[in-house]
């Protein structure tokens, strides 16, 4: 036959040549139940088959709101081997480090890591596995890679222990905490996590999701995962106006937040509401010394996707003009289903300088990684 | 524009799909009920490549709980972000006046004219009794 | 910027209940005497402290006696200085935050025969919306009905937080007898704290309750749009009180994005929420969380893509801005009047009915 059938997954132009890019938002799956076996004790092994994972949410396993695609994946990204997209690193390169010259990768590895288990001690023993399981299957071997340390959050000790274990391991660009918590993330019973990693050097990455317990609206329930993902923006406005008025940034100095996964449209009139109420209510908070908005140009990171997309595109332009260009680190989200390819996810004209920036000198700086030419 | 014979009949039979490139495009091609259809492989949103992607019907509702299916297998989402296509025409189904992915005519010739008529066929060895799927593009 | 226009519509004022026992001659015996002998506290919402400098600017608070609760402060503070041609009167005494039915529909009914007798029978330049007991939308339905007879009621009120998301079929009654009656539905500010007022906890201050009612707006006109409200009953108008706007064009760019791969979920959303919101919803003015650059404003604007949206609100006696400045700085050219007159009219069909 004439044809040529390609498989456009491997397909790309020449990936040397491209732009170099920094994905901060990659999610490494299981390829199996077994996994952390190897990291964890026989007892909790045992516990989380025997009685399982005890999360706020009433459905066993999996999510509360169903997904709209399986593995809430792009269907073309599940490996060879029928494992889980995300699972299989020499499939991860193929498909999306070497094709798009991703030159570093920040894993958040989220899914039943261990965070949000009620028995605090099987979720502690399962955090610190998955901390060990990246490592081994994924960033030992991939220096492109670098992991999110995940931290038991919820546990405000146990959540200290994991972070100065692992001070200084450079698998770790930072840790992750998730969105919807059992308390606002600016809650006190949080700052001593917060202080270890600005003690450790590590920016503190909060990604979409989590089982606070909360229902995705401050009325309750929402009937549909559509408004589940788009929730994810109210829920990120929840912490950040929590971490603003707590003072966290004014106790802490150093403490650099990524917010991951959330989208960023909402932040500019956020930071304009914020600005004012602040001015006018400044009695209750007497702790904080600037206005909300200089907080957040000094301390706060958010990552691209899901990107914006208006109509006409370039009012996007806008925002990140409001938010600042310096502030945008370049995720794709992969494997999952809303992935923002690199090449199509931003389609407004930008310059050079800030193109770059976008893609890969922001995450560069913010993660202390070598800048590339 | 060409006619491009891409693959023979029993490659892609009903219920069946095939990548396949014409001229250096990316076209996918389906097989529904036995009649082909071929689409650009490139959503319009973000480039995903739709021969990835699920064959399901339609979901219509013109009151809130109620849902009407209908053309099952021939609503194509997009494997990345779900949108629909209509699979024989390319059109969206969420804003079919301002969203389309190319869709190419497919046809099926019989071998024979294949080899004598006016189209062109690209070394292809050609066995006479056989029908091809044939591309313009 | 001082507004020049005058006889406008002022969308969203706040007269106070000054005590439960205000209540007591317009509720029925058994109410009545419950009230007492229980000894009821106040129902002053939590959403706005008394005290708190938001509740009141301060040349709008009395020296004794709530803020909002006298007749003559309201004309000389609210209505004469804006030559304001009729206000309408948002009433957030919180009979949404009582657990029993009942109880909250006989409030419900005392608060709207309050408002009548002690405001609208007074004071011609005013309207007021209908307060329901979101509790049972059935008897929320009956009140609607009750006091729609009055054409000075021209809108039913909810709260932005309440035991659901407000798109739920559970309140369709509220909206079929509103639309039927052709009220807009106003949804303002505030909660029945029935859940955390933010999606990830119990915030700490009140400032942080403040500025998620901004995303409490967001997640239910969201659930307006999903779950068909606007399709059920297409001549359905919402009004968004006291939302903060500028929230708005980030939010349906995202819903519109994800509903492009997600219709099959919510099938019978067959246009763009953008599209949705234009025709079916609008919002008033005060507070307007605009960016400190007016010229940036203009950006807003270009964002909202119509003209049509806002409706002039001073939110009194909220302090959201100083003066006569309710309209923000730099607003484009021309829609001042839309603001202040074109868009309420055409929103609050009844006032076109006593409007000389």
């Amino acid at each position: 036959m004439n044809v040529q059938v390609r498989d456009t997954r491997t397909t790309r132009s020449e990936a040397a040549s491209r732009l170099a890019i920094a994905d901060c938002d990659i999610h490494p799956a299981h390829k199996s139940k077994r996994d952390l076996d190897p990291y964890l004790e026989q007892r909790w092994i045992d516990e989380l088959r025997t009685f399982g994972p005890r999360r706020r949410v009433g459905v066993q396993s999996g999510p509360a709101y169903p997904k709209s695609q399986p593995n809430a994946a792009r269907r073309d990204a599940f490996p060879e081997d029928g494992n889980a997209p995300g699972s299989d690193l020499d499939f991860m390169r193929r498909q999306l480090l070497d094709p798009y010259n991703i030159q570093l990768g920040v894993l958040n590895a989220t899914g039943e890591n261990g965070q949000h288990f009620q028995n605090r001690d099987l979720g502690n023993a399962h955090c610190r596995a998955t901390n060990h399981w990246q490592i081994e299957t994924f960033t030992k071997n991939e220096p492109r890679l670098k992991a999110s340390l995940v931290v038991p959050y919820e546990d405000t000790q146990a959540g200290v222990a994991e972070i100065e274990h692992w001070a200084g391991d450079p698998n770790f660009v930072q840790i992750i905490l998730q969105s919807r918590s059992a308390d606002p993330l600016g809650n006190r019973r949080y700052w001593p996590i917060y202080e270890a990693a600005a003690a450790a050097g590590l920016p503190v990455g909060v990604h979409a999701f989590g089982f606070g317990g909360h229902p995705p609206t401050g009325s309750g329930w929402a009937s549909y995962y559509i408004e589940d993902m788009v929730g994810h923006a109210q829920s990120c406005q929840g912490l950040l106006i929590s971490m603003l008025m707590e003072g966290v940034f004014e106790r802490i100095p150093k403490m650099k937040l990524v917010l991951i996964e959330a989208g960023f449209g909402w932040l500019p009139p956020l930071a304009w509401r914020l600005d004012k109420l602040w001015k006018r209510l400044r009695a209750e908070t007497p702790h904080l010394k600037r206005l909300p908005s200089e907080y957040i140009r000094d301390h706060v990171w958010l990552t691209t996707q899901p990107m914006e997309e208006p109509e006409p595109r370039e009012h996007v332009l806008d925002t990140f003009d409001w938010v600042g260009w310096d502030r945008m680190l370049f995720a794709t989200d992969y494997p999952h289903w809303d992935f923002d390819d690199p090449d199509q996810a931003l389609q407004v004209r930008v310059d050079e300088p800030r193109r770059r920036a976008f893609f890969y000198g922001n995450a560069a700086a913010l993660y202390g990684v070598a800048a590339v030419a | 524009m060409s006619k491009h014979v891409v693959a023979s009949v029993a490659e892609v039979p009903p219920g069946s799909r095939k990548l396949v490139n014409v001229k250096g495009r990316p076209i996918a091609i389906f097989n529904i009920d036995g009649a082909y259809y071929g689409l650009l492989n490139r959503c319009p949103h973000q480039g995903g490549s739709l021969v990835h992607g699920v064959l399901t019907g339609l979901v219509e509702s013109d009151e809130p709980g109620k849902y009407c299916y209908s053309r099952e297998g021939e609503i194509l989402r997009c494997p990345w972000h779900g949108w629909e296509f209509d699979v024989k025409t390319g059109q969206s189904y969420c804003e079919p006046d301002k969203i389309k992915v190319k869709n190419y005519p497919v046809e099926v010739s019989p071998g024979r004219r294949v080899v004598e008529g006016p189209y062109i066929a690209e070394t292809v060895p050609v066995t006479v009794e056989e029908e091809y799927v044939v591309v313009e593009a | 910027m001082t507004t020049t226009e005058t006889g406008g519509i002022d969308c969203d004022i706040h007269p106070a209940v000054p005590s439960l026992k205000s209540l007591l001659p317009y509720l029925p015996r058994h109410w009545a005497d419950l009230l007492v002998q229980r000894g009821m506290h106040e129902l002053d919402s939590a959403a706005y402290p008394i005290n708190s400098p938001l509740t009141a600017r301060p040349d709008w608070r009395p020296d004794a006696g709530k803020p909002g609760a006298d007749l003559a402060r309201l004309r000389e503070d609210a209505l004469d200085p804006f030559g304001t041609r009729i206000a309408i009167c948002n009433c957030l005494y919180g009979v949404q935050l009582l657990f029993s039915e009942d109880m909250a529909a006989a409030y419900a009914r005392a608060v709207n025969d309050w408002v009548r007798a002690e405001w609208l029978d007074r004071e011609p330049r005013l309207r007021a919306s209908i307060v329901v007991p979101p509790q049972n939308p059935h008897l929320a339905a009956e009140e609607i009905e009750r006091c729609a007879a009055d054409p000075r009621f021209v809108q039913v009120l909810m709260l932005v937080m309440d035991e659901m998301p407000l798109g739920r079929r559970h309140y369709w009654p509220i909206y079929e007898t509103a639309a039927r009656l052709g009220l807009p539905v106003g949804i303002h500010a505030g909660s029945a704290y029935r859940h955390p007022v933010t999606t990830v906890g119990w915030p700490t201050y009140y400032t942080e309750d403040y500025a998620a009612q901004a995303t409490a707006f967001q997640s239910q006109l969201m659930s307006l749009i999903c779950e068909g409200v606007f399709n059920k009953f297409p001549d359905l108008t919402v009004v968004l009180l006291e939302s903060g706007v500028t929230w708005l064009p980030a939010h349906m760019w995202r819903l519109s994005k994800y509903w492009r791969g997600l219709r099959m979920e919510i099938p019978w959303v067959d246009r763009s929420p953008f599209d949705i919101v234009r025709s079916n919803v609008r919002l008033s003015l005060q507070p307007f969380d605009g960016p400190p650059d007016a010229a940036q404003l203009e950006r807003i604007f270009e964002h909202l893509q119509s003209d049509e949206l806002l409706l002039f609100s001073t939110d009194y006696p909220h302090w959201q801005f100083d003066g006569l400045d309710a309209i923000p700085p730099g607003l484009p050219s021309g829609l001042a009047r839309k603001i202040m007159i074109d868009n309420p009219l055409r929103t609050y069909t009844r006032l076109k009915e006593t409007v000389t």
